[in-house]
């Protein structure tokens, strides 16, 4: 059984902010969504309600890191770059302010429906010049997601995980690294942040099969180490399969994409999210089924790519968590 | 299309269903019920001019997201029937105050009982922050700010093709925060757009709490006249205010009512929960059991048997 973890951002931020007096803790009427109402109750010299108003907090941050503050900004991701997307790149991005976003609820982690999704926030940010970009996948991630934002000079754009969060792994995020969670040489699955719990599902009925795969999961999407992603991809007989929770289209699928060609990497690539689509609302493991997200879609998609029927159903894959809807781990039911 | 109950009775059964549904699901949107049931309930059952719902009363499973391979796609607005030149249209633009807004839907016959039941359940239209294809939604406004300038841009467009109905816009008190909300008025003033109306219910209360904790707003009222609406403050409890409001003469201008509530109103026992009422989730068995019993006895109806 895999470990649970409640809210781990809630512990980890208080702990990293707490009694540093140049970190800033800004909220825009989502503090108790995204965790912080313990520390802004328990330290409200070091937070600032902005109100729902986020175009002005992205520009107020602006202002506070050029009096020197490092201000992490919370709220969930889609309203962090969809209306204040101006106000981020000027007030942001072109000065490099060393501004920690914390986007909540990343792609179809969240019933809300395309108003509360984050779809494209990843191919949004990796084109932006001097954003840096972590994403969270498990507890330990979420834990340490602070530090690994803190420590980059500049503006920093960071999926955050909340609620019940699993632990998978055991080491902090190391900005700009991989992690590599199994070193097959048939295939290689590269996956982020809840997509990776999906591919560990799959691991051993695709043992079973007889097929060898290499997993790499990335917390860092830029910058990013071409060298060893293509160093892995030399590794492997058959070619690549990304899964992500988010548009195929400039996210981590196009980034591995684009790592190949630059190569003239000759292999296959299957790149696997939302198709060109937009999300609605739905628990997440049945947004992960209808959209092709979850685990079986990438033993499909392995399928796929090496030509054969694995005849794998849902009934050899790890069981699915499902997640409370009503749980008390989250301040509504989004 | 009327509906035969009173304004009152309509605003009671929108507040016994939503409490229903929240005790069954162990929370929900249950204050907004508390501060906007007489608002949809007036728009519902007097105000709106809309024809017979086009849609079947029981809601049809989600179809899929607007793209060029669903040609069949449309929105929830057929809940509201026809949009047609003679006929009002409705924006609920806080898309979280959708749960009352099924309720209302159900309660002037618009919809069937079963909606509700389908709210946030996978596969559902019936989403719980209401979508562009949920019952009685035409544009999506979970993306709090925009119904406003929507709801402007509607007006203005049906204006100028000479079509007599109106544009109304049902909006919550947080979206003053947004400047969004203010470009809006300025250009509605701007042109003169005086068949737009809206109608917000000021609470007082936002996600984080009390709106004077979280970011003041200060007198809006005067706001809103300086940035060129008509704007009428009222207790958005009086349907006799809410009656008269509407006939305030606004040549020119867009209309706005300011309903000024009380976010547990008619369920006393949320008082406890102030000024942290946005999403109400009963923290304890014990705490559920006890409003259970006490908003059932101020809605006159019997308690909730949710354990099953
Ligand atoms: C642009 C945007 N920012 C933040 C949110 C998250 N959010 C949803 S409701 C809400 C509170 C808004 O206040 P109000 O609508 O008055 O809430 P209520 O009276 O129902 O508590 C917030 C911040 C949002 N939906 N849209
Ligand atoms: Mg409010």
């Amino acid at each position: 059984m895999v470990e649970m973890v409640s809210r781990p951002y809630a512990k980890a931020f208080e702990s990293f902010a707490a009694g540093n007096p140049d970190i800033l803790c800004l909220s825009a009427d989502l503090t108790s969504s995204c965790e912080v109402d313990g520390f802004r109750d328990r330290h409200p010299d070091q937070f600032i309600s902005l109100g729902m108003a986020e175009q002005n907090m992205m520009s107020f941050a602006g202002g506070l890191g050029l009096a020197g503050y490092r201000p992490f900004i919370h709220t969930f991701g889609v309203f962090m770059y969809r209306r204040p997307y101006d106000q981020l790149m000027a007030s942001i991005a072109y000065p490099r302010r060393k501004v920690r976003l914390m986007g909540f609820l990343p792609g179809i982690t969240t019933p809300g429906g395309m108003t509360h999704q984050s779809i494209e926030d990843i191919s949004v940010m990796r084109s932006i010049p001097n954003m840096t970009i972590l994403e969270t996948g498990d507890a330990t991630e979420v834990e340490s997601i602070c530090e690994a934002a803190d420590s980059i000079d500049g503006p920093v754009w960071c999926r955050v995980l909340r609620g019940s969060v699993p632990r998978l792994f055991d080491t902090p995020i190391k900005v700009g690294e991989m992690r590599e969670l199994s070193s097959g040489d048939d295939i290689l699955v590269v996956t982020s942040g809840i997509c990776t719990e999906e591919a560990m599902r799959a691991r051993s009925a695709l043992a079973k099969a007889g097929l060898s795969i290499r997993h790499l999961h990335l917390h860092t999407i830029k910058p990013f180490d071409s060298k060893a992603l293509l160093d892995h991809i030399g590794s492997v007989k058959h070619g690549v399969i990304t899964l992500e929770n988010h548009v195929t289209e400039g996210g981590i699928g196009s980034l591995v994409a684009e790592t190949m060609a630059d190569a003239g990497v000759g292999k296959r690539l299957i790149r696997l999210g939302l198709k060109d689509t937009y999300a609605h609302g739905g628990s997440r493991p049945y947004l992960m089924r209808y959209y092709g997200l979850d685990a079986l879609a990438l033993v499909r998609g392995i399928e796929d790519l090496t030509g054969q029927q694995f005849g794998i159903t849902e009934n050899d894959l790890d069981s699915a968590r499902v997640e409370d809807v009503h749980s008390l781990v989250k301040a509504e039911a989004l | 299309m009327r509906n035969e109950r009173t304004t009152e009775e309509v605003a009671l059964g929108i507040r016994r269903r939503v409490f229903e549904h929240s005790m069954r699901n162990n929370g929900g949107y249950l204050s907004q019920a508390c501060s906007a049931g007489e608002q949809l309930a007036w728009l519902y059952n007097e105000e709106l001019k809309l024809g017979a719902p086009t849609l079947p009363m029981i809601p049809k499973p989600f179809e899929g997201v607007p793209s060029p391979s669903n040609p069949d796609y449309h929105t929830g607005a057929g809940y509201n029937g026809p949009a047609t030149p003679e006929f009002d249209r409705l924006f609920i633009a806080p898309a979280h105050y959708a749960l009352v807004a099924y309720a209302t839907l159900i309660e002037v016959g618009r919809m069937a009982p079963e909606g509700l039941e389908m709210f946030n359940k996978d596969g559902s239209s019936v989403e719980m922050i209401g979508a562009e294809h949920s019952p009685g939604m035409e544009v999506h406004n979970g993306t709090l700010g925009i119904g406003l300038s929507t709801g402007a841009g509607l007006a203005y467009g049906r204006k100028r093709r000479g079509e007599a109905g109106r544009t109304w816009v049902f909006m919550s008190d947080g979206e003053v925060q947004e400047g969004q909300t203010w470009e809006a008025v300025q250009a509605a003033a701007h042109h003169g757009i005086d068949n737009l109306y809206a109608i917000m219910d000021v609470n007082d209360q936002q996600c984080d709490g009390a709106m004077s904790s979280v970011m003041e707003v200060g007198d809006i009222k005067t706001k809103f006249q300086n940035f060129g609406a008509a704007c009428i403050e009222i207790d958005g409890h009086d349907l006799t205010a809410m009656r008269d409001a509407v006939k305030e003469k606004h040549d020119g201008k867009p209309l706005i009512i300011l309903a000024r509530t009380n976010p547990f109103h008619t369920m006393s026992i949320l008082e406890e929960r102030f000024p942290r009422l946005h999403y109400v989730r009963f923290k304890s068995e014990d705490e559920r059991a006890r409003m259970n019993v006490s908003i059932a006895a101020d809605l006159g109806v019997e308690p909730v048997d949710y354990s099953h």
